[in-house]
This record gives C-alpha cells, structure tokens and sequence, in this order.
C-alpha cells in the first residue's frame, strides 16, 4: 500500500544506528555539493556514494519503487522541456559547438547541450537515494531529539517529527476520502479534463483539511494533558548519545562538500567542467 | 458506607460554567463531591455536560477551552483556579476518547515516557518506570511496538499507562469503550477494575454504555441532563428508580426486561449488575412474561438483490483479507456485517463499491455480474457513507453539499432541485435548506451525508459505524430513520460492532472473521451462540445470560421475545 511509502520500520546497521543530527548533516552536505557543481565526474562519484550508503542501510527497493517511478518520470519530463525550451543552452555555457545532427532551425543536437542535460539529470538523481535514506532510516521522534540537542527549540522540533509521523496517516485519510468522493461520481482519473480533476481533487482537499484539524485538536490537548511545555527544557526517550560513527560520518559529509567547493574554485574555476576546450 | 471518614479528593460547589462560544451556560449550580478511592461513573445524553464536566477535572477547561466559571472546583482540597494545567496534570491523568488520535509516541515505550519525558526525568530512571509501568497493563513485552501493530485495545492500554506512569491520585477515562468492539471493551473495564483494587486510585469513567460499565462494581452513578445533576445515587437504586429512560439513556437490557414483564424494581433486588441480581425475586414473573409471548409469523422471503460468490482478496501475497466469503442480500433487507476490527469487514464493503477489486469469485446485483464496473457506475446501485461525516463533506451549504453528486453527473439543475428537497426531506434536514454544514450537530452531519447519497437514489446503501459515538438518543433518531428509508423499500447493509444495533434492527447478520464468514443468521441466533460470537469478539447479549439464569430452556426464543416485544410496544 502506498501509506507504507513513509512509513519508519527500524533496522540494526550502521546507516539506522547514526543519530537523526548526523544524518541530517550529512544529507545537507552531499546534496549542497552535487547542487553546487556542474562537474559530472564528482557527481557520479557522490551518486555512487549515495547507492553504497543505501545499499548499507539494508534498505529495500520495492519500499522506494514507487517514489523511484514518479522520479524518473520527472527526469524524463524534465530532459525533454529542457531541450525543447533552450536547445542552445550548452553551447552557451561551453562556448564551443560540436554539432551531432540537426532537427531544424535552433534545434540541433550537441555535444555541449547533452552533456548539460545529462549533468543535469544526474544532479536530481544522485540526490534522490541520499533523501530515500534520510526519510526511511530517521526515527522522527529521536530526530527531534537529536535537533534539540544542537539547540533548536524542542516544541518547534516536536512540530517537525509529528509531521513526518502523521504524513502516512494523512495518505491514508486522503486515499479514504478520494474513494469516498469517488463513489459520488467524482473523477479523478485520466478520463477528466484536466481543469475538473483539479477541481475535483479540491472537493477532496476540504474534508481531508477539516479531520486533519480534528486530528491536531486532539493530539495538542493530548500532549498538553500530559505535560507538554511545562519546562523550558525535556528528556528523550529514545534519544542516542553522539557516537565515534556519528562525527565520522559528519566528517565524512563534510569532506565531499569540501571536495566539491575544492574542485569548482581551484580545477574548475567555475561551477562547470568543461571538456570542449 | 460511611462517607465523613472519607477525604473528598472532588469538590464542586455551585459550579457553572459557560463557553465563550456559547450563549447559555453548559453547566448549572454543580454540587458534587467525589471521595478518595471511589470508583464514580458519569452519564448523561450527549450535550448533558458530562465531556464538559470531565473537562473541568482535568483542567482542559478553562485552559483549552475558554469560559466563564462560577463557583469553586477543589482537587485534592485545592481551587482549580489556582492551578495550572500541567501542576492538574499531576493529580488527573486522562485516557480520552480515541485511542489513536492520543498516541504521540512512535512506539509503545516512547508514548508511555511521554509525560516523563516533560519533567525531564533522566533517561535510564524513566526506561525503568515506562518498563514498570506497563506491565501492570499487560504490554511490558511490546514496548518496541509502533501503533500500527496494535490493536485498539492494546493502544487503549499504552494511554492508560501513559497517565499512570505520572502516578497520578485520579484516573478520568473519557468514553473508553467508544471504539473498541463488545469483547475488547469487556477487557478494558476488568483492567480498570484490577488497577482500581490494587492502587485504590480514585476512577471516574464518562460513559453511556451504562451496561458495559457495570459489568464490574462501581459505588456511584451520576446522572448528568441539560448540564445538572440528576442523580446521585448506587446503581442498585437508580435501577429502581424511573430516571434514565425519561433521559434517554439505555437501561441495562436485564433491567428493561424485567419491567416489561412488569416487575416493580426495587434496590434489595441488587438490579444494577447482572452478576448481583437477585434471581429468586424476578424468576417467576420473567417465565410467566416469556410464555405469554406469541411468536411472529415471518415474512415471506423477497428476491435476492445483492450476491456475493466466493470473494477473495488481498492485498499482499502474504495475507489474505477476505477468503471464499459468499451471501446473499434480499431486496428491502436491513443486515448488518459485525466482526472484530481488521477482520475484513470494511474490506468487504470496498470491494462491493468497487474500490477494490476482488482476487477470486465475483458480486451480483440482481443477477448481473458487477466485474469491470468502476466506482462510478457501481455508485449509481450502492451508495456509501462512512463512518466520520467530515471525511465526507466538501461544501460549505447543505444544499450544494446534497446536490454535488447530481452536478457531477451533469444532471441539469432544474432537476436537481426536487431531488434534493426530497433527499433533504427524508432526512428531516428540510428546514435546513439554506444553511452552512458548520451550523450542523455532528448527528445532524451524519444525515447530510446519507442525504447525499440518497438525492443519487441508490438501491443499496452502505454505512459504516453509523451510530459510533451517538448517545442512546440520537443512535434512536438515526436507525428509526434508517429504518423508515428501509421500509421505503432502500436496501441496508450496517457494518458495526454494536450489539444492540444489530439485535435491534436487523434480522439478519453476516459475522466475518479472520477474513472468512464464521455466521450467517439472524441476529438472535448469533448473539445467543457462544461459540460464533466468542470468536467474532462480540459478546453474548446479557439478555441471553439473564435467561440462562432463569432457566428457560431456548434461550434465544427469549431474547427474541424481548426483541418484538419492544417493538410492539415503543413503535
């Protein structure tokens, strides 16, 4: 089912035991580097480094396939607009034209322009397992923890893990209701013009708002009578004291973002790897 | 009892109160003391003031939500004024309602740490105490347990041992049978009695399931109506005394039946638990009643409107959801679909409006096979409305609400004026026309939803929960009118786990278990089998009990009597 999809199921490995904090940092670092340059070579190394650290996390991919689908839909749809927007952009950026072939007028094939959108697509792909890792092996109460450690308020961090933990539950509202509304003739599939779906998927949105205000009610007088906000300051539970593993990796992180600025300012000189000259 | 050696631990004293939001008070002139170690049980119609009164205790009024207070309310020999939610935290710990919305932690040993956690109790202290703590309430094995694991009852458990972890002097269980099914419920009150003997903390419990309170001793009951006291008393003298069925509330069954056989209730005859009665006392008068009793003719058997063959689903290879289920539904036929939660039930109903598909096996409406209809040609035979009305509603005006399922058809809208007058007539929502969905109560919401089903005309109409936290009298005004659509000739299937719907309203039952259907009767058959329902996790009905008490040989000829004779006599 798809509420699975966010679903936290803990595991005992090295990626599951890090702390929330340092997965957190980690996750910033890498996808700062890969954003920042446009250097395929270090982007492919991080990509692989990113499928290695999934690959450790004992992680499934049937857990991530759909999310996967719908990203290399995007991918896809994002290659194709780019060509048809700015066929010329490579060359731009390059400054030199190794013409392939020519459909007609500006739309040529270059080298330039494929080596952009590949780097490109790479860029969005290689951050993808980095997030699957970092939503599926992060116990979001003892991510809050760890973020109140490093000295942000711990309402504002309970706010945060109580959203990750009602997001499947909010799916499922959400498959609930659509079903529902659907059963009144409401269509939400392909078979409705696109302006109606939207309006349709509006009629959903109204109810699922109003229980999803019901469940915040509930869950705030819930807390509150328990003790909530009493103190300026709380324990945890389950929050994991900072381990070698943890300042490790955080190093680690910071490593290949350093490697990544490196490369742009003293090999590069720009934020792209030119090949043509 | 002697209660002046006692130390009252509550103490209203000509206690209002008024929400802001509201232009009368909820609360008059409360004057209640409740003593050390009592185990008080609070009931009242809903919108008497009994939420609001147990809001009071546990300080989510004034501090959630706002009022005026009049009076003075003292807990532990302190005015609730001078406090602070957190330092009534300490002294009221309160297992709300709905066990699910309540679960804040990931896992049970989180969300059982919660309050400790807010006090900043160290780490490896509190593990001790959540380990403590919650094998008094029978779950120190599934600390690691994320809530999805669990049943209802089970996270009914963690909420109860997340207020006691804060050792707290008052337990205030808010609703606690609400949702869980006849069986788990039964569980939930032996536990609360078990914590109350061996701490001797004081319980107050809020409930209109006045029957399966009392299937554990309580000392008191307090009747709330139109936000006073209405009684005070034992519950051996309120069976005895002519107060809860003028207010609307359900008499324990065993009770009722004895005043239709016209035995005058009295406190030494220890009526207000079946397992107190004095059977020697009422014996004689409840055979006499029984034989007297004429048996109904039934009624002829109409065609068969709904058919099931061999349905299989799943979700996932590994468990199957339903297995080989087959029925069959007559046409003008009220059923209801019982079983515990998780048994498929609800998944039977997605498959029959087409949200799922079958695996195996196939569904006929009138002979037709409904394979490869989609959701919205289904819609037009079976209509569904679910459990939570605001997960249905969409618009802000009932009108536009009603008539939503018309516009998409493109119905044009000359049209479908009449219909929705009508649908709203049904419904008893006519004057109503005009107005905002939020102006509504929330039983008055639930109609709205059947009336949107009902402008589409369906032949069939799906409900689930129907009556789920309806107090007694607007359970009544909601299977009356499902029952006189019924007799307009609309086919009902209820999914539920109340035992009096089922035994009140409809003939027939479909029991589903462990995805397989266990039973296939009518409901007397199923609530006097103790096998079926044993499995099932429903109970047999105490009126069932009450006649094996007495002797009567067919007991289920008893409970059916019952049955008929209520509806001669009230409808």
């Amino acid at each position: 089912m798809k509420a699975k999809l966010f679903d936290y199921i803990d595991r005992d490995n090295f990626i599951f035991n890090l702390s929330g904090l340092t997965k957190l940092v980690c996750f910033i670092c890498m996808t700062f580097s890969v954003m920042f340059s446009y250097d395929i070579r270090y982007i492919l190394l991080v990509m692989l480094l990113s499928l290695i650290f999934f690959k450790m996390s004992g992680l499934q991919f049937k857990q991530i396939k759909l999310m996967t689908i719908y990203v290399i839909i995007f991918l896809a749809m994002n290659f194709f607009l780019t060509y048809l927007f700015s066929p010329q952009y490579g060359i731009e950026i390059y400054g030199t034209n190794h013409e392939l072939f020519r459909f007609s007028g500006r739309y040529t094939v270059t080298l330039e322009q494929l080596l952009y959108q590949v780097t490109k697509i790479t860029k969005y792909a290689s951050v993808v397992p980095m997030g699957m890792i970092f939503l599926l092996t992060t116990n979001p109460s003892e991510f809050a923890a760890s973020l109140n450690r490093v000295g942000i308020n711990y309402k504002g961090a309970y706010a945060l893990s109580l959203t990750l933990r009602y997001f499947p539950d909010m799916i499922r509202d959400y498959q609930d209701i659509a079903l529902a509304q659907q059963s009144r003739g409401l269509d939400l599939s392909k078979k409705e013009k696109l302006g109606v779906r939207v309006k349709n998927i509006m009629n959903i949105c109204v109810p699922l708002i109003f229980s999803t205000l019901d469940r915040i009610e509930l869950i705030s007088n819930a807390m509150e009578l328990r003790g909530f906000g009493k103190h300026k300051k709380r324990t945890w539970y389950v929050a994991k004291p900072l381990k070698k593993g943890d300042w490790f990796s955080m190093l680690f992180g910071a490593v290949v973002l350093a490697g990544s600025l490196a490369l742009t300012i003293f090999v590069n000189g720009s934020r792209f790897w030119n090949p043509f000259v | 009892m002697n209660y002046t050696e006692r130390k009252p631990v509550i103490e209203f004293k000509d206690f209002s109160f008024q929400y802001f939001s509201q232009a009368e008070p909820t609360l008059h002139d409360i004057n209640l003391t409740i003593y050390e170690g009592e185990k008080v049980l609070l009931v009242g119609p809903s919108g008497s003031g009994k939420s609001t009164l147990g809001n009071c205790l546990n300080g989510l009024i004034p501090f959630a939500y706002k009022g005026e207070i009049k009076g003075s309310l003292k807990i532990g020999g302190k005015e609730t004024k001078e406090m602070n939610i957190f330092e009534l935290s300490k002294k009221v710990g309160t297992v709300l309602q709905d066990a699910d919305g309540q679960f804040i932690g990931l896992t049970v040993g989180e969300d059982v740490a919660f309050a400790l956690e807010n006090d900043c109790v160290k780490q490896e202290q509190m593990k001790a105490q959540v380990q403590k703590v919650a094998e008094i309430v029978d779950m120190g094995k599934l600390l690691k347990s994320s809530p999805f694991e669990l049943s209802g009852g089970q996270k009914q458990r963690v909420s109860f041992a997340g207020v006691m972890v804060d050792d707290v002097d008052i337990l205030l269980f808010d609703e606690p049978l609400a949702n869980l099914d006849p069986a788990t419920g039964k569980t939930a009150i032996d536990l609360i009695d078990r914590v109350w003997k061996n701490s001797r903390k004081t319980v107050v419990i809020v409930e209109h399931r006045l029957e399966d309170v009392l299937y554990r001793d309580v000392d008191r009951i307090i009747v709330v109506s139109d936000g006073r006291i209405a009684a005070d008393m034992s519950p051996d003298e309120l069976m005895s005394a002519d107060i809860l069925s003028k207010l609307g509330i359900r008499e324990p069954l065993h009770v009722t039946a004895m005043k239709y056989a016209g035995i005058q209730v009295t406190p030494d005859m220890h009526a207000g638990r079946l397992a107190t009665l004095d059977i020697e006392k009422v014996k004689e008068p409840l055979l006499k009643w029984n034989l007297e009793q004429t048996k109904k003719e039934p009624k002829a058997e109409r065609p068969v409107i709904l058919e099931a063959e061999h349905l299989s689903f799943q979700y996932t290879k590994k468990r199957k959801i339903l297995q080989d289920v087959s029925f069959q539904i007559h046409e003008g036929e009220m059923v209801s679909i019982v079983g515990t939660n998780g048994a498929g039930k609800s998944t039977l109903a997605k498959v029959i409006c087409g949200f799922v598909t079958e695996d195996e096996g196939r569904i006929l409406y009138k002979d037709q096979d409904l394979k490869g209809q989609t959701i919205k040609e289904r819609s037009h035979l079976i209509g569904f409305v679910m459990q939570n009305p605001n997960q249905m509603i969409c618009k802000p005006m009932i009108y536009d609400e009603v008539a939503l399922g018309l516009r998409i058809r493109g119905v044009a809208e000359e049209e479908i004026e009449p219909k929705v007058d009508k649908a709203l007539q049904i419904c008893g929502l006519a004057p109503f026309k005009k107005w905002p969905v939020s102006a509504l109560s929330f039983g008055q919401k639930k109609r709205v939803t059947i009336a949107s089903m009902l402008a589409l005309d369906p032949k069939v109409l799906i409900l689930d929960e129907p009556t789920a936290g309806q107090d007694y009298h607007h359970y009544t005004e909601i299977m009356e009118f499902l029952k006189k659509l019924n007799e307009e000739g609309v086919t009902i299937i209820m999914i539920t786990h109340d035992m009096h719907l089922m035994l009140e309203y409809t003939p027939h039952a479909i029991v589903i278990s462990d995805g397989k259907k266990i039973g296939d009767a009518s409901a007397v058959e199923i609530l006097t089998n103790e096998e079926i329902a044993g499995r099932a996790n429903l109970k047999t009905t105490s009126l069932y009990d009450l006649a094996v008490k007495i002797g009567i040989e067919d007991p289920s000829v008893f409970v059916q009597n019952f049955i008929d004779y209520e509806r001669g006599t009230y409808r």
